[in-house]
């Protein structure tokens, strides 16, 4: 039997693919990269692309990735795949974007967190919580 | 029988409100199900990464980054509060605010300010109405949230964090404890508490990394901290279609309950009417 790897792929969503492989590439940020079983302890990032893995049939199974980051160890090739391209300026442009719209959604608002204003409307709403369950007891038995 | 007639209305509204009740309780548990798949499936992700990260804060010890630093002085506290879009699901929400406000009263006394990140449309309702420093927010992130979503939001969070404006950052959302339970629940993400699990390994090899561990463990602490939140985002998405479920059922059964009476009263009034004509005629045909 051919000398095999374990190979997780998961991304912050869902567990991609799992199994065993008898050699693996991806597009490491320096470089494309295989890994064969018995690879040394290795960490990179990952560019977007292409990674393959070579199962023990002989079969090439493909997995594209948005980047993320690699993780081998002699017995086991993990990638944690990005859902998403990422850049600097891009996570830079969603930033800004989340920020506008909280300044757009509270403009004229206090800063100031209204404690007791809270309190007390809070407290009605789960008074009346309360009062629709006891009504519902009281009925039932 | 104008009484009768009224109630039949009544009886017939209430029963078109049971079938909305219904078929939202339906959708909401079959919702549920799906939300609690994602929240399983993105724990391997989350776990893989801590694994790396406790290793890798072992292996180069000499490198601490911010997010892992010891405890600073507190001054000002980041809360990402994370809410459900949509209401119609029992005190889900309301629970968790109070618990936030009571939070948030506890750091004002001890003099330590407060600043949000909103992610769901009744949190970002709850700031607007009370008020509060809220820095960034998302809303309807519908019911398969995505990462790519809360990007925005976490790292406005976290360049505060690193600004210094900000000396930790917590996280309130509800735990999905069961079906019938949702726990709400405020978290401290960063910095990151050193946990048993780094704690216990042992190990002297090292990983050869490309390009230095410094930008390696940027990388990875960033996605750790959104994975966590994505993970509470997609645990209080379970929590939300739960609480709607059970409290459509409640509201089902009341309007089940309600129609009963309605129809004893009902019939009441029918067969008084009924009695009423008879001894009409009966009076009727005494007299002639």
């Amino acid at each position: 039997m051919a000398m095999t790897i374990h190979v997780d792929i998961v991304s912050a969503e869902r567990a991609i693919h799992s199994g065993l492989a008898t050699m693996v590439f991806a597009p490491g940020e320096m470089g494309e990269l295989g890994i064969a079983p018995r690879h040394t302890a290795l960490i990179t990032r990952l560019k977007p692309g292409e990674v393959r893995v070579e199962k023990e049939n002989g079969e090439m199974e493909h997995f594209y990735v948005s980047g993320g980051m690699l993780e081998v160890q002699p017995q086991m090739v993990t990638v944690l795949a990005d859902t998403a391209v990422r850049a600097h300026d891009l996570d830079e442009a969603a930033a800004a974007e989340a920020k506008r719209r909280a300044e757009d959604a509270l403009a004229g608002k206090s800063a100031d967190f209204q404690y007791a204003q809270a309190q007390a409307e809070l407290a009605e709403a789960v008074a009346q919580l309360r009062a629709i369950e006891r009504l519902r007891k009281t009925k039932v038995s | 029988m104008a009484g009768a007639k009224e109630i039949r209305t009544k009886i017939a509204s209430i029963k078109s409100t049971q079938k909305i009740t219904k078929a939202m309780q339906m959708v909401a548990a079959a919702k549920m199900r799906k939300a609690q798949e994602r929240m399983s499936s993105s724990r391997p992700y989350a776990e893989k990464m801590l694994q790396v990260i406790s290793h890798l804060s072992h292996a180069s010890p000499e490198y601490r980054h911010s997010y892992m630093s010891a405890e600073r002085d507190r001054k000002r506290v980041g809360y990402i509060v994370i809410s459900s879009d949509r209401g119609l699901c029992g005190g889900l929400n309301t629970n968790l605010f109070r618990k936030l406000a009571v939070e948030i009263r506890d750091q004002r006394k001890a003099g330590v300010e407060t600043s949000f990140a909103v992610i769901g449309a009744k949190a970002l309702a709850f700031f607007r109405r009370f008020g509060g420093k809220v820095m960034a927010q998302v809303t309807h992130l519908g019911d398969k949230p995505h990462i790519e979503d809360l990007i925005g939001a976490v790292r406005v969070i976290l360049d505060a964090y690193e600004a210094g404006e900000i000396d930790a950052i917590h996280v309130a959302y509800n735990e999905f404890v069961n079906t019938m339970t949702q726990k709400p629940t405020i978290r401290q993400l960063v910095p990151i508490q050193a946990d048993e699990e780094s704690k216990s390994i042992k190990t002297h090899w090292d990983y050869i990394y490309e390009p230095e561990p410094k930008a390696v463990l940027d990388a990875l602490l960033v996605r750790y901290i959104e994975s966590l939140v994505y993970q509470a985002v997609v645990e209080n998405g379970a929590c939300e279609q739960s609480a709607r479920m059970v409290a459509m059922r409640a509201a089902t059964d009341n309007a089940g309950s309600l129609i009963n009476e309605l129809q004893l009263i009902y019939n009441k009034a029918r067969q008084a009417a009924i009695t009423q004509e008879i001894s009409e005629i009966v009076g009727g045909a005494a007299a002639v």
